[in-house]
């Protein structure tokens, strides 16, 4: 019997429970390698595309464009082209039962946010992963929130205690602002990490999120093991202030669509509705505006970065890398050059300001995960 | 996030813009005893439960029964809104509005103008409306159009538990008077409503669906039927955009207009009577600004001009429905394009 290779729906994030096969790249009959991509998954939350699994002839689709089906679900085969139809007909068939019979039983659950109490007000955090290991927390960037993480923090927790949160004026968290610089930020960060419990943790800092971290390693050291910030604010001057105010101003899903897509080097293709009403959403809360407007003004005031954080960086002896996006339109990858030698810069070209989404399996694997 | 029912949704926003600003009150029939009930275990709550809590939570000064006088008690909250307070009057029955007709067009939307600009008027009068209830012809009207056609008011007509706390929040926070819709058999619709209060801006259309063939506009509990013809159609190769309009006045015509734009067909669905509704008003925009747009004549999709009925199987039969929304929509699709027939 040939070797046959089932390409299954993937589970993109913790939530994701079903996924549409949104178009095919490749037709049947075609080689494929693997990596390859050669399928967009759409989620309701972004569409990624789907890379395969393993070498071969891509013999059947098993799902057409448009249909939903569960995740772990056959969605194609690749076999050698001298396989016989039949085969790949019993193969998919019995894939099939199995398939069904699985389902039947099930799996665990997904962590889920919860809100804490802090001195700063009530926190929504999402932790995930092993108790014993290494304490890593994820920091999101302007307008973000946890969920921005949903790609990133499953493979992260395969090894380390994951913890993600949302800042005040965020997603889950209290929309009132202790104040709007990285400095009063990082003290809510560090208030989470002592409710939880973790004295020290590599942090992992997304956009403002990275000046947030190096402002936590400023202010205190000994507790950040290591820090890996993608597409970091907090080492240069320039900001695209436009984004910004525009982020604040939107109101109807168009402006917001065009607006999101300038972060993703794939441009509108990767934005779906869910991501653009819950943008939506989130700005409609009270005291968002105010809070999104008071941390504009506090970080980038006139479109240019208020405070740079580049002397954090110099200390040798904490680990330190840089993730950018070469087509980042945000803030620029030349601002991970001319940094000391110990800190690692790793550049995507073809990714944009949003590594941590359209690289994550690579940004994973830098992190040893 | 919780899933709450339009019922909670509406309750909640009460609730939480109470908390926020002690000048709003409640007044109408029922919303605090309710049919003479003295004590609080027993208080209604209005006829469908949507204040119920409320009196014991804030007293019985800002939450309180009014005698069945709807011109009393509608003039008394547009008194009161022109002199400080926030009222949110229930009048139960959009139906009785008749009663009260003086002090809504005459004096609650004309404070404003009579008196140069003066005065405001934060008044929310919310009342129920539509059929399917079998409540019959007195109880079952849908007459939101009556209200768009008065300029100084506000007219909202939430589609679901998220767009109804919202709106109900834009509403009392709104400085003009406003007449909010609640469909009697949504109450029980449930979804995920965030527990922060957040505002959903008047005049600004929800786009349910995307696509390129056919626009359909619908309200209230329309748009529900609509999302689901679109599904059904989906499955045929017909591709949707389905459009909320949210609020009838203001109402985003702009968004109809691009919508129509791209899609070159509309068809419109409104509860109300045929004659002088949305659909014919929306209609005869698009017709007036987008006609060289237009791939095939615009559908309507309404009851027919009677009253409601009251058996059953007539109401039922009375009502728009998905299926009769996808047979419009399947009939401007077929329509031959009108410069290819010339």
């Amino acid at each position: 019997m040939a070797d046959l290779a089932a390409l299954t729906m993937p589970k993109l994030g913790l939530a994701m429970t079903e996924g549409q096969v949104a178009s095919w790249h490749r037709e049947e009959g075609d080689t494929i390698a693997a990596g390859e991509e050669i399928a967009d998954i759409e989620t309701p939350k972004i569409t990624a595309a789907y890379e395969s699994p393993a070498t071969g002839t891509l013999r059947r689709k098993v799902v057409s464009p448009g249909q939903t089906v569960p995740v772990g679900a056959l969605i194609g085969v690749l076999a050698e082209p001298t396989a016989a139809d039949t085969e790949i007909d019993a193969f998919i068939a019995e894939w099939q039962a199995r398939f069904a019979a699985e389902a039947a039983e099930e799996g665990p659950a997904a962590p889920e946010p919860e809100r804490i109490e802090t001195p700063f007000g009530a926190i929504q955090i999402l932790e995930s992963g092993p108790a014993e290991g290494e304490p890593l927390v994820l920091i999101h960037g302007f307008g973000g929130d946890l969920l921005t993480f949903f790609l990133l923090q499953p493979l992260l927790a395969e090894r380390y205690r994951t913890l993600a949160l949302d800042l005040p004026g965020h997603g889950g968290s209290t929309k009132t602002l202790p104040g709007a610089d990285p400095a009063a930020l990082a003290a809510i960060v560090s208030a989470v990490m002592t409710a939880r419990g973790m004295p020290v943790a590599h942090l992992l800092g997304h956009s403002l999120g990275g000046a947030i971290a190096l402002a936590l390693t400023e202010a205190e050291p000994v507790r950040v093991s290591a820090l890996t910030l993608v597409s970091p604010a907090g080492l240069g001057p320039e900001i695209n202030g436009d984004y910004i105010a525009g982020f604040i101003a939107a109101r109807r899903p168009r402006e917001l669509t065009a607006l999101l897509a300038i972060l993703f080097a794939g441009g509108q293709s990767l934005i779906t509705r869910e991501m653009i009403d819950g943008v939506l959403r989130y700005k409609r809360l009270d005291g968002v505006t105010a809070a999104l407007t008071a941390i504009a003004a506090a970080n980038m005031p006139e479109g240019r970065q208020a405070k740079s954080f580049r002397h954090v960086l110099m200390d040798p002896a904490r680990p330190a890398q840089i993730v950018w996006g070469r087509q980042d339109q945000i803030i620029p990858a030349t601002h991970a050059e001319g940094l000391p030698l110990h800190v690692r810069v790793n550049i995507f070209e073809d990714a944009g300001h949003m590594a941590h989404m359209e690289k994550a399996a690579d940004l994973a694997r830098l992190l040893g995960s | 996030m919780a899933k709450k029912s339009f019922r909670q949704a509406i309750s909640e926003a009460l609730r939480q813009e109470m908390e926020r600003d002690p000048t709003v009150v409640l007044m109408g029939e029922d919303v605090a005893g309710g049919a003479g009930a003295p004590g609080e275990d027993d208080a209604w709550g209005g006829p469908l439960g949507v204040t119920k809590g409320l009196m014991p939570r804030f007293g019985r000064e800002r939450v309180f029964d009014t005698p069945i006088t709807e011109s009393a008690f509608i003039g008394c909250a547009a008194g009161a809104a022109a002199t400080g307070l926030r009222p949110v009057a229930d009048l139960m029955f959009v139906d009785f509005m008749g009663v009260c007709f003086d002090q809504i067009f005459n004096q609650a939307a004309k404070f404003r103008y009579m008196f140069g600009g003066k005065a405001k008027t934060p008044l929310v009068i919310r009342t129920m409306y539509g059929a399917g209830f079998r409540a019959a012809s007195q109880h079952s009207q849908c007459l939101y159009p009556i209200f768009t056609h008065i300029p100084g008011l506000k007219v909202v007509i939430p589609s679901s538990p998220y767009e109804a706390k919202g709106l109900m929040i834009q509403a009392i926070r709104d400085d003009d008077p406003v007449i909010f819709f609640e469909h009697k058999v949504m109450y029980d619709d449930e979804e995920e409503v965030p527990d922060e209060p957040y505002v959903i801006p008047f005049g600004e259309a929800n786009f349910l669906r995307d696509g390129e063939d056919v626009t359909i506009v619908a309200l209230g509990r329309m748009v529900k039927f609509a999302v689901q013809a679109a599904d059904m159609l989906e499955q045929e190769g017909v591709e949707c955009t389905v459009l909320d309009p949210r609020t009838t006045s203001p109402l985003d015509i702009a968004s109809i207009l691009e919508s129509v734009g791209e899609t070159g067909r509309l068809v419109v669905v409104d509860e109300a009577n045929p004659r002088c509704n949305m659909a014919t008003d929306i209609s005869a925009q698009v017709a007036e600004r987008a006609f060289e747009a237009l791939k095939a004549p615009i559908r309507m999709v309404s009851p027919p001009h009677v009253p409601v009925p009251f058996s059953p199987s007539l109401e039922d039969e009375f009502l728009p429905s998905p299926e009769k929304i996808a047979a419009a929509v399947r009939a401007v699709m077929g329509a031959p394009a009108r410069r290819a027939a010339a």
